[in-house]
């Protein structure tokens, strides 16, 4: 059934292939039924998981593969990926509702459509997948339709953007590769994830801490963490709509969601070496987004540089290493899917009302369509991390298990870390409430007074509705998530704690 | 000592009859037909090589794995067999690509295909090779016609260069190269390479006569796979050289030095990875970046190509490099990792360059310029070009990306920190090929079509079954490289 919900898409993109370009409206008659009935095949996962052992795969599948290389096709998903697989369904639904009649130029639904999907098999795959090689296919399976998605249909500068995107996450991941062969010779001859675990600790330090370096390139490209976040405002300014929020809202998840299923759980011992510089990293990142937040003109721009800060969050969350902290860093992957997901929507939306996304010719949202106002302003304030709403428990927890990092951590680093994120969600305030002030408040530009601006459309309603509820169900119910993952969690900082408890014994 | 006709098995040798008997056919043919009925011989040069398959199918399934003649020089087991398949596929591939190429060119017909023909034959021969003559013959039984095949556009002065560069380099290669043999001929007394790898580990060890010949049959290949520095032919001669003709030299004609440089290492030097590794290291790190730097700045199509596939031979110089280090460990996985990437490279550098036939029909130009806007008029063809182009960078679920794979287990089979490094090498110059590989993917899809014609492109059934075959390998292979597995017992030549 997993496989299904992998592969289904794909198989939707061959039969869109079949379908002659004219037909518009059968082409996205069939994309929306197949996405649909992979997001059914989602539900019905969800609703079939066995929460009480959410630590433990589900629903696998395991089948030779690649016998050479011993490589198999082992999928099953656990209660860290479940949710971000539901994510990914939900939004692809959400995307190709709101393309229905918002096809950016040059139109051809055709073309945008067949490569939604395969983003989607691509996305799911991922998040499924259980063998680093499978793994990598799927991680790598993203980057051809994304970069002809912003190529073909982004913005002015949209060739320079796509081949950044493309040519640093390729650079990642041949490093990325490197480290899954040199995993496969030293633990034991397999690219099982789970094995690995079970027997990656016996690596040599030195090595370990070589092949983390190499798998941290790769996941932290993806991310992307400060330093490597450069590709990601190009990207997000020049891709087309439907593309921000597909690349906000699931792809740099799969970044983090590398580190936690594979980096930290297969290599302890260099994990927790590591942790104090990607935790510096998280917070240089969460200072440098917002700081480069307050200096853009581009509204989506802005939004892209609160992505670093958001994701730095959740890096610190994960550089901790213990259970309470990686909770909050997978629900705050789920939180800046839907919030920032939602931001893009809106942007896109704006830039299509008004033709311009700059923040100085904007102003008075609420005056002209007052619900798009709204919701602008929900989405900043759950962004900003307003308890209540889903941002807050991605945020807050992750500051807070900054207090007390794993044994083994240095507890004033941390906690110097864990100050410098607080003052971080200040700026957060600072820079979202700033945007909302330009653009919803105020009154109108005179260029824009006698536009007639349309509120909210219908396709518009269905692709939103179900983020603002997520993100107030998420916001308010928040075990909903954590009861999914903590058991998970608990798994991956098993091996983490294990060492710790072994270096402190042999410290006495 | 009375001459002895040797015991031949002519069960072995069949395949290589039936391409010979083919060719006669064919220069018979060729007296006798009127011009208007030349394009039959295409077709009876195509059904040869279908029916050459046969003798090496049965071949395979036989109970005998291995049989050898004329003392061990000439060998028939699964590594050649499978390399007789490739380059029969390669042949055959070839002709559909040029079938109409030639006949609307209004070039000579019959010649074309005897010497295509007599080229393969140099190949197949060479896959058999255990014996420094045996594979000198073979390689001059490929190179020939090759020479003669690169000026076929005897009107183009470009051409003429192609040929002319091409063949005066060829020889200079050859002579060094046979300077080398003779010295190790006259240091071991023999020509046959299993016995002279018997003696690299006893009296040969470390003789610096037989270090210099080993250099020299090196530099000698080197010039044949088109290896930095010894490269400087190809760019020209593959620019010159009618389309498909280019198509077989970087892949058939590449491939064939590839195979004798295998049998060379793994059976007759293998004991001296003293001398070959370090060499092969360096000309891999060059080749690769070299090739790939060079090509981001070409405007022309083929040109470009031609730069690519030098690099793409750097890489399968890599596994080379590693083959003897850490005493030898690692050298089963360097030789799978040489053979499958030969196989998969053929697919789609083939691939790539039917599309290029394919379009300079309509076009008429090679620059990169002309394919602007190419998906709106030519949707398939697009399609088809860019996953050939990332096949060629590499991008998973592509067949490539398995063969990059391959070499990357290799590398790191062999552990040394040396073929790390050289791994790492690698790595980088396969994202600086992307950037010129996607380029073309970018003009394609991204830009206008530069002169407004839109008119589709009439895609002859010839060349639509070349590109059939080649895109069916790229993506099968690509989901499903299971494929490979059978060719893990290919490395019987590896001590």
């Amino acid at each position: 059934m997993l496989t299904a919900a992998v592969f289904l898409p794909i198989v939707g993109a061959a039969l869109l292939a079949l379908i002659p370009r004219e037909r518009e409206e059968m082409l996205k008659a069939v994309a929306l039924v197949v996405t649909l009935a992979t997001a059914v095949i989602g539900l019905s996962l969800l609703f079939g998981f066995d929460y009480g052992d959410a630590g433990r795969l589900q629903y696998t599948v395991n089948h030779g593969w690649i016998e050479v290389i011993n490589s198999r096709y082992h999928i099953g998903i656990d209660g860290i990926s479940l949710p971000l697989l539901i994510l990914s369904m939900v939004i692809t639904v959400l995307c190709v509702i709101y393309s229905w009649d918002h096809f950016p130029e040059p139109h051809n639904p055709k073309a945008f459509l067949i490569l939604m999907l395969v983003l989607e098999t691509g996305m799911n795959g991922t998040f499924a997948a259980q063998d680093l090689i499978l793994f990598f296919v799927f991680f790598e399976l993203v980057l051809l339709p994304m970069y002809f998605m912003i190529g073909v249909w982004g913005g002015p500068n949209r060739q320079y953007a796509a081949i950044k995107f493309f040519l640093y996450t390729l650079f990642g991941s041949a490093l990325m590769i490197l480290s899954f062969l040199a995993l496969y010779f030293k633990g034991g001859q397999t690219f099982d994830i789970p094995l690995l675990i079970a027997q990656g600790g016996a690596i040599a330090h030195g090595t370990q801490l070589l092949i983390f370096g190499g798998l941290f390139m790769g996941f932290a490209i993806k991310v992307p963490m400060f330093p490597f976040h450069t590709w990601l405002p190009d990207a997000h300014t020049e891709a087309p709509t439907v593309g921000s929020v597909i690349l906000a809202a699931v792809l740099l998840k799969l970044g983090t969601y590398g580190f936690i299923r594979i980096a930290i759980p297969i290599l302890p011992e260099a994990a927790r070496s590591w942790a104090p510089w990607i935790g510096l990293l998280a917070v240089i990142g969460i200072i440098y987004g917002a700081l480069g937040c307050l200096a853009q003109r581009d509204m989506k721009r802005l939004i892209a540089f609160s992505s670093v800060a958001h994701m730095g969050f959740v890096m610190l969350g994960i550089a901790t290493l213990t259970t309470f902290g990686i909770n909050a860093a997978v629900f705050g992957m789920v939180a800046h899917g839907l919030i920032t997901g939602m931001l893009f929507f809106i942007a896109g939306s704006i830039q299509e009302r008004f033709g311009t996304r700059e923040l100085s010719r904007l102003g008075g949202l609420l005056l002209q369509a007052p619900r798009m106002g709204w919701m602008l302003g929900f989405c900043a304030f759950a962004s900003l991390g307003l308890p209540g709403l889903a941002g807050f428990w991605g945020e807050f927890p992750a500051i807070l298990s900054a207090y007390q990092p794993a044994a083994g951590l240095s507890e004033a680093t941390f906690r110097a870390y864990m100050a410098v994120a607080a003052i971080g969600t200040v700026f957060a305030a600072g820079y979202l409430l700033w945007m909302l002030q330009r653009v919803a408040f105020g009154v109108v530009k005179p260029e824009f007074e006698k536009a007639h601006i349309h509120d909210v459309h219908i396709p518009e309603y269905i692709a939103w509705v179900p983020l603002l509820l997520g993100i107030l169900v998420f916001g308010i119910f928040p075990h909903l998530l954590f009861q999914m993952t903590d058991a998970a969690v608990s798994v991956v900082t098993h091996g983490v704690d294990a060492v710790g408890a072994a270096g402190a014994a042999a410290g006495r | 000592m009375p001459f002895t006709t040797p015991n031949l098995d002519y069960h072995a040798l069949s395949p290589e009859i039936v391409v010979t008997a083919v060719l006669a056919v064919i220069l018979v043919a060729d007296l006798f037909l009127d011009s208007s009925r030349k394009w039959l011989l295409s077709n009876i040069a195509a059904f040869g090589l279908v029916a050459a398959m046969a003798p090496i199918l049965s071949l395979a399934l036989s109970e005998t794995d291995v049989r050898s003649m004329v003392g061990g020089a000439y060998v028939v087991d699964n590594f050649a067999l499978v390399l007789k398949a490739l380059f029969l596929g390669i042949g055959f591939v070839v002709l559909l690509m040029s079938s109409n190429y030639i006949e609307d060119g209004d070039y000579y017909e019959g010649e074309f295909y005897f010497l295509l023909l007599c080229s393969l034959l140099g190949m197949m021969v060479m896959a058999s090779s255990r014996d420094l003559i045996t594979i000198f013959v073979a390689l001059e039984t490929l190179s020939l016609p090759a020479y003669m095949l690169a000026g076929w556009r005897k009107r183009d002065l470009r051409s003429n260069e192609a040929s002319l560069k091409y063949y005066l380099l060829g020889v200079l290669a050859s002579a060094i190269m046979l300077y080398g043999m003779s010295l190790i001929y006259g240091f071991t007394g023999t020509t046959v390479l299993a016995k002279i790898g018997e003696q690299m580990h006893g009296s040969a060890a470390h003789q610096p006569l037989v270090t210099m010949a080993i250099v020299f049959i090196i530099v000698g290949f080197a010039f044949k796979v088109s290896a930095v520095p010894f490269h400087s032919w190809a760019p020209d001669t593959y620019e010159g050289a009618p389309t498909p003709v280019t198509a077989f030299l970087s892949v058939a004609s590449k491939t064939g030095g590839f195979v004798a440089l295998l049998e060379l290492i793994f059976v007759g030097f293998f004991g001296r990875g003293d001398v070959w590794g370090p060499m092969f290291g360096i000309l891999a790190a060059l080749t690769m970046t070299v090739g790939n730097l060079v090509a981001l700045r070409q405007k022309n199509i083929v040109r470009m190509l031609a730069y690519s596939s030098i690099a793409q031979a750097g890489y399968i110089l890599v596994p080379f490099a590693i083959a003897g280090s850490n005493d030898g460990a690692g050298a089963k996985s360097a030789f799978t990792a040489a053979v499958v990437y030969l196989l998969v490279y053929a697919a789609m550098n083939l691939g790539a360059f039917s599309i290029i036939v394919a379009v300079a029909r309509k076009t008429r130009s090679g620059e990169i310029s002309s394919y602007g806007g190419l998906y709106e008029y030519a949707p398939g063809l697009a399609v088809l070009m860019t996953i050939f182009l990332f096949s060629l960078a590499g991008i998973p679920p592509l067949a490539g990306a398995w063969a990059k794979l391959f070499i990357f287990r290799a590398v790191l089979d062999a552990g040394t920190s040396w073929a790390v490094l050289l791994g790492v090498v690698a790595a980088v110059n396969s994202v600086i090929a992307l950037f010129y590989y996607a380029s073309i993917a970018r003009e394609m899809w991204m830009n206008p079509v530069p002169d407004g014609d839109r008119t589709p492109i009439q895609v002859p059934a010839a060349l639509v079954t070349a590109l059939g075959i080649t895109a069916a390998i790229v993506i099968i292979v690509g989901v499903y490289p299971q494929t490979f597995a059978n060719f893990g017992d290919l490395a019987s030549l590896v001590p």
